[in-house]
C-alpha cells in the first residue's frame, strides 16, 4: 500500500485527478434531478451497448432508504461501490438515533467518504458524480455529489454527456411553483432534447418521490404512458 | 463491591403532565455510609426541551452526562438543527449499549417535550430503553418512590399538580432510604419554561 497520495497539486494549483475524473463524468450517460416544490424526479439514459444485454438487470437509479435514491453519471462500478457506503451511513445513522436521516446530513457524510480518495494515499478519485434526490422532514431535495467531494444543492441539474445543454434548456423551463407531475413531464423533455435515437420505456429509468417520503422507480409501464403524454 | 449502584446513593424520579413534564432527584453524594457533600447535581438539561436525570455511580453520572452533552453539542453543530426528545432518548441506549461489557454503572431517565407532548424514558445501564408509563424512578430509593408515585400520580396533571406530586413522592421515598435525601430538587419543564424547586428533606 502506497504512502502518498496518487492526487497531488500540479504547479497551477489545479488536481489534475479531479479534473480527469470529471472529464470521465462528462462522458457518461446523461442523468437529470428536477425539485418540484412536493416532489422531486430523477431521470437517467440506460443506453446498452448490445441489444443482447438483459435490460431489467440493469438498475442506474439505486434506493439508499425508503426516502432517498440516487443516480450517476460516469463510472458504473464506482457508483455501485458508494451506493453500498451510503446505504451503511443511513443504516448506521439508524441505529443510533432511530430516526430518519436527512437528505442533506447523507450528502455531506458521502461527501467524506468520497473526498478521502483525493488525499488518501494510493487510490484514485471515484469517477461518478452523483445525484441524491429525496424527501425528508425539511421537504424535497435534490444535491449533486462531484468527484471532489464537493456538494451542491439544486432545484434542477444535469450531468453526463448532454449536461451543458440540458441545463441550459432546463434553465429556461423551470419555475419555483412546479409540481411534480409537471416536473417529471419537464425531466423527459430535456433529456430527449439530446437524446441519440428514440427515447423508448427501457432504455431510460425514472424515479419519483413525492410528498408521502417514498422513493419509487418506475416501472416502464408507466414510464410508456408519461412518453406517450409528451407527443 | 457489594453494589457498585448503591456506593454513592441517590434516588430520581420522572413524571409526565398535560403538555409538561417534571423531574425530581435527592442532593446527596455519599461514600457507603459517610456523606460526602448535599448538593450534588443529578439532573441536567440537555436542551431547553430535554432533561437527562441519573442515578448510580456518581463518576459514571459525571462522565455520562459529559458523553451527553459532547454528542448533543456536536449533533447542532453538524445538523445545525436541535434534537428531538425521542432522538436524544434513542441515542441514550444507543451510548449505553456500546459499552456493554464495561457499562456506565447509571439508570437513567429522559424527559423531554416534542411538540407539546410529554416524551418519558428510562433505561437499565447497558441501554434498554421503556418509555410505557406515566412516571419512572431510579437509584436507591426508587421502591419507595414508586410506592409514593402510585398513591399520588395521576394522569394530565397541571404543572402545579405535577410539582407538588413529584415533590412529595421524592421526599417520601428519600426519608425512608438512608443513602439518599439531604434536599431535594424538582424540576418542571413546560412549553413556555422550567421552573427549579429546592425542598427540605429529612435532614439525615
Amino acid at each position: 500500500m502506497t504512502d502518498f497520495a496518487l492526487t497531488t497539486f500540479s504547479s497551477k494549483g489545479k488536481l489534475l485527478q479531479i479534473e480527469y475524473a470529471l472529464n470521465a463524468v462528462a462522458k457518461g450517460d446523461t442523468a437529470i434531478g428536477i425539485k418540484a416544490k412536493n416532489g422531486v424526479v430523477l431521470v437517467v439514459e440506460k443506453k446498452q451497448s448490445s441489444i443482447l444485454i438483459e435490460e431489467s438487470s440493469v438498475q442506474k437509479i439505486a434506493l439508499m432508504t425508503d426516502n432517498i435514491a440516487a443516480t450517476y453519471a460516469g463510472l458504473g462500478p464506482d457508483f455501485r461501490v458508494l451506493s453500498q457506503q451510503a446505504r451503511k451511513l443511513v443504516k448506521k445513522y439508524d441505529l443510533k438515533y432511530q430516526e430518519e436521516i436527512f437528505v442533506q446530513t447523507l450528502s455531506r457524510e458521502l461527501a467524506e467518504d468520497v473526498q478521502i480518495a483525493t488525499q488518501r494515499g494510493g487510490i484514485r478519485p471515484f469517477g461518478v458524480s452523483i445525484l441524491i434526490a429525496g424527501y425528508d422532514e425539511e421537504g424535497p431535495h435534490l444535491v449533486q455529489l462531484d468527484p471532489s467531494g464537493a456538494y451542491y444543492s439544486w432545484k434542477a441539474t444535469a450531468i453526463g454527456k448532454q449536461a451543458k445543454n440540458a441545463k441550459a434548456f432546463l434553465e429556461k423551463r423551470y419555475n419555483a411553483d412546479m409540481e411534480i407531475e409537471d416536473a417529471i413531464n419537464t425531466a423527459l423533455l430535456t433529456l430527449k432534447e439530446g437524446f441519440e435515437g428514440q427515447i423508448t420505456p427501457t432504455n431510460i429509468e425514472v424515479g419519483v418521490i413525492r410528498d408521502d417520503h417514498v422513493f419509487r422507480i418506475l416501472p416502464p409501464s408507466q414510464v410508456k404512458d408519461y412518453l406517450e403524454e409528451l407527443e | 463491591m457489594s453494589g457498585i449502584f448503591e456506593y454513592n446513593g441517590g434516588s430520581i424520579v420522572g413524571m409526565k403532565g398535560k403538555n409538561c413534564i417534571a423531574m425530581a432527584c435527592d442532593r446527596r453524594f455519599g461514600q457507603q455510609m459517610s456523606t460526602i457533600t448535599t448538593n450534588y447535581q443529578k439532573v441536567f438539561k440537555i436542551q431547553d426541551n430535554i432533561l437527562l436525570a441519573l442515578s448510580g455511580l456518581n463518576t459514571d453520572i459525571h462522565t455520562f452526562y459529559a458523553l451527553m452533552e459532547k454528542e448533543i453539542n456536536l449533533y447542532n453543530l453538524k445538523e445545525n438543527r436541535k434534537m428531538k426528545p425521542t432522538t436524544f432518548a434513542n441515542l441514550v441506549a444507543s451510548a449505553l449499549y456500546e459499552r456493554r461489557f464495561g457499562p456506565f454503572f447509571v439508570t437513567p431517565i429522559v424527559a423531554g417535550l416534542e411538540n407539546g407532548k410529554p416524551i418519558l424514558a428510562t433505561y437499565d445501564s447497558i441501554g434498554c430503553k421503556s418509555d410505557l408509563d406515566d412516571f419512572q424512578v431510579g437509584g436507591t430509593g426508587g421502591n419507595y418512590i414508586y410506592g409514593a408515585c402510585e398513591a399520588f400520580f395521576k394522569p394530565d396533571m397541571s404543572p402545579e399538580e405535577l410539582e407538588e406530586v413529584i415533590g412529595q413522592s421524592l421526599v417520601s421515598g428519600c426519608d425512608r432510604d438512608a443513602l439518599s435525601g439531604w434536599g431535594g430538587v424538582v424540576y418542571v419543564l413546560t412549553e413556555q419554561k422550567l421552573t427549579v424547586k429546592i425542598l427540605k428533606t429529612k435532614q439525615t
